[in-house]
């Protein structure tokens, strides 16, 4: 089993929802979380006080998948959440020793 | 005589006593009647007049109450809000009952002392105890102040004016000054200075009362100098002696809620046509002549704030426009029944521009902490608008001078010298009370919290509660 994680654009989350479902990938935690790779940030002012913002809005998502359906899942995410523009995000794979389901006790790619 | 011409005169002498009986008891009648309608006009005008003047207390009455209570409305949650939005997360609550609780405070503080320390007549400087607990104030009216409202509503309506002014000093203090000091504080401060400044300028005999006898009549309609000048200038000082929050400048400290800062900017607005127009005391052609010139003002100093900044800083934003709102209102607040529509528009303007340099450039020039604005806008926005009404104020808006200037451009340049006067004596009153009051409050309880409770936040260190609970 791996673990996928992603860092996303937030207004591409309903795309890439859209694309997990059509492969079969239903479930996955989504968080609210800030942040940024070589994208700048941008400047507010208030009351003539300058304030420089660096972290921005991101949407991570992870997930764990059977390690077959890796490379496709990952592919596929990829893709939706792709727009060429610096600030597009990164996904990071890792390994994950176990699963477990709580409602029955389900382990390994059953719990999945 | 004949027996007939006998009779015949018997007859005669019969029918006259008949017609006479008959036309004395018309004549009676009628004179009956002519005074029963002479006392029925006599009763008739007297009740009218009873009437008319019902009629107009009952107008005054109304706007004198809806306006004490848009004045209140001006503080919570009006300045709660504007204040909330502009300080740190961990800090709304703790900015937000700063202006909540002297809603309490100064309510039972001017019922025992207050009212009468400010509008009893006394000395120049402070009024007697003749109204303590509110002894005599009631439903009769007090015609040294208005003469159409119960004075129980007079009493009322000076409250909210003396609840809002130590409210705007808290954002001066914000973020960083202990509870309990804050109570102790603004308790002596409306003692020392409020309440002395409210007299010297609206009460009977007062120094500086245009109105009703001072040496140096000074105009004020609705408090540029009781309210602005004295705690924009305390809060100077306040913000000078707690010394700078931990980390300013550096550290980003945006305001957490814009929204809520607008919000309660549009509430002050609102408000304030209470605070102004309300100060006619009277629901007639005055009221309206204030309530014109503060909502143009106020429209003015909008447009001349976002203009400068637009320029300045490159974009327009809407805390901007929201700050120079309340500056325009703070400015035109002395001006308001003294002036014409069009010098209220410059008035606004001027402080727009004006008071966007201070808080932008001179706040960062000296370097002080002044978290909310408090000085930059009331103080420095309070002083301009006190001088300018010296300039602007016209006999043909408010008469109090029968027929004689009342300003400079009525022919009186004399009275921007009082103006000056008036400012200099609030804000000297302001610096001395306030620092005395610093002092006793740092050694009775200490005024600044300790780095961990500031950093902790005076929500969570000085009220155990947190302004937004993502998890409930």
């Amino acid at each position: 089993m791996k673990k996928i994680e992603a860092i996303i654009q937030p207004h591409k989350l309903e795309e890439v929802k859209e694309a997990l479902k059509e492969i079969g990938i239903e479930g996955m935690t989504v968080l609210e979380v800030r942040g940024h790779g070589r994208q700048k940030g941008h400047k507010e002012v208030y009351r003539g006080q300058e304030y420089q913002v660096d972290l921005l809005p991101k949407i991570k998502l992870e997930m764990v998948v059977a390690s077959e359906r890796v490379e496709e899942v990952a592919t596929a995410l990829a893709a939706a959440a792709r727009s060429g523009a610096i600030g597009d995000g990164k996904i990071f794979i890792s390994e994950v020793t176990d699963a477990i389901r709580i409602r029955n006790d389900d382990r390994g790619d059953a719990a999945l | 005589m004949t027996i007939e011409k006998h009779n015949r005169r018997r007859h005669q002498t019969w029918m006259t006593r008949l017609a006479s009986y008959i036309l004395l008891a018309v004549l009676g009648s009628g004179m009956a009647l002519a005074q029963a309608t002479a006392v029925d006009a006599g009763q008739r005008l007297d009740n009218l007049e009873k009437a008319v003047k019902s009629a107009q207390m009952s107008g005054d009455n109304a706007w004198m109450l809806t306006s004490s209570a848009l004045v209140l409305l001006m503080t919570g949650p009006g300045l709660a809000l504007f204040y909330g939005g502009l300080v740190r997360r961990k800090n709304v609550l703790g900015t937000m009952m700063h202006s909540f609780i002297l809603m309490a405070t100064v309510s039972i503080l001017w019922a025992v002392v207050g009212y009468s320390l400010s509008f009893a007549e006394g000395s120049p400087f402070i009024g007697d105890l003749r109204y303590m607990f509110l002894h005599g104030v009631g439903a009769d009216p007090n015609p040294d102040y208005a003469g159409t409202i119960p004075q129980q509503t007079y009493m009322v309506y000076q409250l909210m004016f003396a609840i809002i002014t130590p409210a705007l000093i808290s954002g001066a203090f914000a973020e960083r000054m202990k509870f309990s000091a804050m109570l102790l504080f603004s308790t002596l401060w409306s003692l020392v200075v409020y309440f002395p400044m409210a007299h010297m300028v609206w009460g009977k005999g007062g120094f500086l009362n245009g109105a009703l006898g001072g040496t140096f009549p000074a105009w004020d309609f609705a408090g540029g100098t009781v309210v602005h000048i004295t705690s924009g200038v305390s809060a100077l000082v306040c913000a000078l002696y707690l010394g700078k929050r931990d980390g300013y400048p550096n550290a980003s400290m945006r305001p957490h809620s814009v929204v809520l800062s607008v919000i309660g900017a549009c509430l002050l607005w609102v408000g304030w046509f209470g605070f102004n127009a309300g100060s006619a005391v009277s629901a007639g052609a005055l009221a309206s002549s204030a309530f014109i010139a503060t909502h143009f003002a106020t429209a003015a100093a909008v447009l001349g704030w976002i203009a400068i900044e637009w320029v300045l800083a490159g974009k327009p934003s809407i805390l901007g426009a929201a700050s120079g709102a309340v500056a325009g209102l703070v400015a035109i607040t002395p001006a308001s029944g003294f002036v014409k529509p069009m010098p209220a528009i410059l008035i606004g303007a001027l402080a727009g521009v004006i008071c966007y340099l201070m808080v932008s450039k001179v706040k960062k020039m000296f370097g002080y902490d002044d978290a909310l604005d408090a000085f930059g806008v009331h103080g420095i926005g309070g002083t301009l608008g006190a001088i300018l009404t010296g300039v602007f104020a016209t006999k043909e808006v408010n008469d109090l001078r029968a027929g004689k200037a009342m300003g400079w451009v009525d022919g009186d340049p004399g009275q921007v010298m009082n103006q000056v006067i008036a400012v200099a004596i609030s804000a000297g009153l302001a610096i001395v009370g306030t620092l005395v009051i610093l002092k006793i409050c740092d050694l009775v309880c200490g005024v600044r919290v300790s780095k961990q409770d500031e950093t902790e936040g005076l929500d969570v260190s000085m009220h155990g509660e947190e302004g937004y609970n993502f998890e409930a």
